[in-house]
């Protein structure tokens, strides 16, 4: 077997541009930037457009003008620069724009450490725009994930036409680490669908079973109309209240109810397990180390680490956790998504394990917080 | 060719509006071009100016406040062969500058409209950028208080190589509309008028008076002669269709028997400028030789060139979970910066840890085995003592064998600098 060495950053370049991504735009950031430098050496010798914006605000609008051009978009930032993009966020939401959007969390608040890694934003992620719609969040553990996640966040940003986030973090996107070259295989690639030939288009019209619209981009032969206001069919302002419902409810159950299937967990049950520990990213890895120590020494630990944080796959959390007495939530944060599976096991003892520092958290951490916690 | 205006959604106008001159304007040049709605795409943001959008029957994008200039270059570097007009406010100039100097700088082929009326109309008559200080506006006593912008004067300075200002009254209007469209690169048409809803209701503004405060004003009136250079999106194609493929990471081959199959843990303690980075590198891609994974990461700070360079290496056979430095096998302490960053961990080494101590950098007292190694002496500059150090580890057995950091040397490094750094590997002496 051969390997490479990569880091997670460079992986999220080449799964963007394997999955069919012609235009990046990003502005430089702390850890993101190596996302920008390796999409500028990746996309224009295959005639795509890299572009490094005067800001987080017209990088992520350079990505929605040509995703409704028809192009497959991308932009990646750090903290700081993801709250720039909120308001282009809630219209990527509302317009039902297709975009991936990369996350390479650093600590914070506000400017914190730009070379230290967190998982500070998860929360953010899904609630951080403006009205309150679902998104989709992935969220990478190591190299490979890198690639394939991005591959599947392109192929999901398409098939419901919604931004998707990738949450990664500093200590995977700076972090080298070898990689078998095999893995980094682009699989089956989705693109959004177009409409029925002999269809009158409207660009929000939406087919009687499905609920994604069917695309066409501006600049084709037939006229197109994207808003970010309230919208009808017709992509003309609506005040409908009806229409207003209809359109709103349906751009939430695109997302909720294919939950289940957007949920991607690798479950590692222990049937002598008196606890879970649910975790993801980076310090899915520090779990698995632990729980695999554990196993060891006798106290074997299950463990269930989350690949789709948003929208939570209750499915899997709850069958995860039915055979043990307690979860353990480990998180690189202050407790965030602990509160999400607190809402979903009501009854259950759910206790947290979190360490937002610049460190780390440690698989000794986790051990500890398993026997002792 | 026929008026591409939108007969099911006619201008909503205040009455008197000169939004409403313009979008009739606008058709006609559109007209006079021969353009035909799948030809163009309309972009516009918040605002009375961004109502213009639905009433031609083109392609448009609707969007947030000051962004328009965003969407279209996406759009317009997505699709080329479309004709892109803009439609801001002087609301969206404020709020958009940024997009608005960098687009001037840009110099896409688009064409952006300033419908340029001294205030926010959709939301009470407040000022903008471009309101008179000695106006009666939404917004109190504030707008006494600024200068109002020069939208032309700004684009010009920003590299705008096409520029208009002009009344939405001027007689040639379409004409002046339809030559900014015409122009291959950024044009920027700002457009005064009146608006009857918010502005001229407390101020005296006619079509005249417009045209006196114009006439005081530089005339701008087409192409700027020290702004006229290449197109972007052309010159970016051109450009881009000559970068070379970058290959995908070297797929490396095991090839040498590690020296250990237990998880070892390798740290470089240096200061900018030793190349700690790639000789970090270098030892994984030696592990990667012997089949190991490997993992690789960095501290330093933000300016590269001062403070601490500290690597850290992992090299397993099993897979690397946890990335952190547990138990050093190898720590290298090379550089003084680096040894103070990481201070406090030389009180938890023991024997099992090995220390290649550079001769004039102090350590903390530890209980790891010390291996001191005068670089300077043997005539190595700083730059290679990082390297050096590779070669010393490799010597003693360390990690890597001389094998493995041989080959990884020829992966990573080419021409006169691999010569050299494997000159560096085998010359240096371990004691």
């Amino acid at each position: 077997m051969a390997l490479s060495l990569m880091e997670g950053n460079e992986a999220i370049a080449r799964g963007a541009v394997a999955a069919g991504c012609r235009f990046f735009a990003g502005y430089p950031i702390t850890p993101a930037t190596t996302i920008l430098s390796h999409m500028l050496a990746l996309l224009p010798p295959l005639g795509g457009v890299c572009i490094q914006g005067e800001d987080e605000i017209a990088s992520i609008g350079f990505c929605l003008g040509a995703s409704m051009a028809g192009m497959k978009a991308m932009t990646a930032t750090s903290g700081p620069g993801i709250s720039l993009y909120s308001e282009q966020i809630s219209f990527a939401i509302g317009s039902e724009i297709p975009i991936v959007i990369v996350d390479i969390q650093r600590l914070g608040p506000s400017t914190g450490s730009a070379t230290r890694g967190a998982d500070g934003d998860i929360q953010f992620l899904q609630w951080g725009s403006s009205g309150g719609l679902p998104v989709i969040v992935l969220a990478p553990a190591d190299v490979e994930d890198c690639f394939s996640l991005t591959v599947r966040a392109f192929n999901l940003a398409e098939q419901y036409r919604c931004p998707v986030f990738l949450a990664s973090n500093k200590e995977i996107a700076m972090t080298r680490a070898s990689v078998d070259p095999d893995c980094l295989k682009a699989p089956e690639v989705v693109d959004r669908a177009a409409p029925a030939p002999e269809q009158n288009f409207m660009p929000f019209q939406i087919n009687a079973g499905e609920r994604v619209p069917a695309f066409l981009p501006i600049g084709g032969r037939t006229l197109v109309r994207q808003t970010s206001s309230t919208h009808g069919p017709d992509g003309y302002i609506t005040t409908d209240p009806a229409e207003i419902t209809r359109q709103l409810a349906r751009m939430q159950t695109k997302i909720t109810a294919a939950a289940d299937q957007l949920g991607i967990v690798a479950h590692h049950p222990s049937a002598a397990a008196d606890t879970l520990v649910v975790t993801y990213g980076v310090t899915s890895r520090a779990a698995l180390s632990a729980a695999r120590a554990m196993k060891a020494s006798g106290t074997p630990v299950s463990l269930l680490v989350l690949k789709t944080l948003w929208p939570v796959p209750e499915a899997a959390i709850r069958q995860a956790a039915s055979n043990v007495r307690r979860v353990l939530v480990v998180e690189m944060n202050r407790g965030q998504y602990v509160r999400e599976v607190e809402r979903i096991l009501p009854g259950k003892a759910v206790h947290f394990c979190g360490q937002m520092d610049g460190r780390l958290i440690a698989p000794e951490t986790i051990r500890e917080a398993v026997l002792h916690g | 060719m026929d008026s591409l205006l939108n007969a099911a959604r006619p201008p909503v106008f205040c009455p008197g509006c000169s939004h409403e001159r313009i979008t009739h304007t606008l058709d006609k040049a559109f007209q006079a071009m021969d353009l035909s709605g799948e030809r163009i795409a309309m972009v516009s943001d918040i605002g009375c100016s961004g109502l213009f959008d639905t009433f031609f029957n083109t392609h448009a994008l609707h969007g947030l406040h000051g962004r328009a200039l965003t969407y279209a270059a996406g759009l317009k570097l997505a699709r080329p062969e479309l004709t892109v007009v803009i439609t801001m406010g002087d609301g969206g100039q404020g709020i958009g500058g940024a997009h608005f100097l960098a687009a001037c700088r840009r110099n896409l082929d688009m064409t952006l409209l300033v419908l340029n009326n001294f205030n926010f109309g959709m939301t009470g008559g407040q000022y903008s950028a471009t309101t008179p200080p000695d106006a009666e506006v939404g917004s109190g006593f504030l707008n006494r208080l600024e200068r109002p912008l020069d939208v032309c004067s700004v684009a010009r300075a920003a590299g705008a190589p096409y520029v208009v200002r002009c009344s939405a009254y001027r007689s040639d209007i379409a004409d002046v509309i339809r030559k900014a469209i015409e122009f291959k690169g950024f044009s920027v048409v700002d457009i005064w008028g009146i608006c009857p809803g918010r502005f001229s209701k407390r101020n005296r503004l006619t079509p005249k008076a417009i045209e006196e405060m114009l006439s005081r004003l530089t005339p701008f009136e087409g192409e700027v002669a020290e702004n006229q250079r290449r197109e972007f999106g052309e010159h970016y194609r051109e450009l881009a269709a000559a970068q070379k493929t970058i290959p995908a990471p070297a797929a490396i081959v095991a090839q040498f028997d590690p020296v250990n199959t237990a998880r070892q843990e390798v740290i470089l303690l240096g200061s900018a400028g030793q190349r700690v980075i790639t000789a970090g590198e270098i030892l994984c891609l030696a592990g990667l030789h012997a089949g190991l994974n490997a993992t690789q990461k960095n501290d330093y700070d933000i300016t590269v060139l001062r403070g601490p360079s500290i690597s850290e290496m992992i090299l397993s056979p099993q897979t690397i979970d946890y990335t952190g430095i547990g138990r050093p096998t190898v720590v290298v302490a090379i550089g003084p910066e680096g040894v103070a960053r990481r201070k406090k961990m030389f009180a938890g080494l023991d024997e099992t840890c090995a220390v290649i101590q550079a001769a004039g950098v102090d350590i903390p007292a530890c209980r790891a085995r010390i291996h001191r190694v005068d670089l300077k002496a043997q005539g190595f500059k700083g730059t290679d003592w990082a390297l050096a150090t590779l070669g010393v580890m490799s010597q003693l057995g360390l990690v890597v064998r001389p094998q493995m950091l041989e080959a990884a040397v020829a992966a990573r490094l080419r021409g006169e600098s691999m010569i050299g750094a494997l000159e560096i590997v085998r010359r240096v002496k371990t004691g």
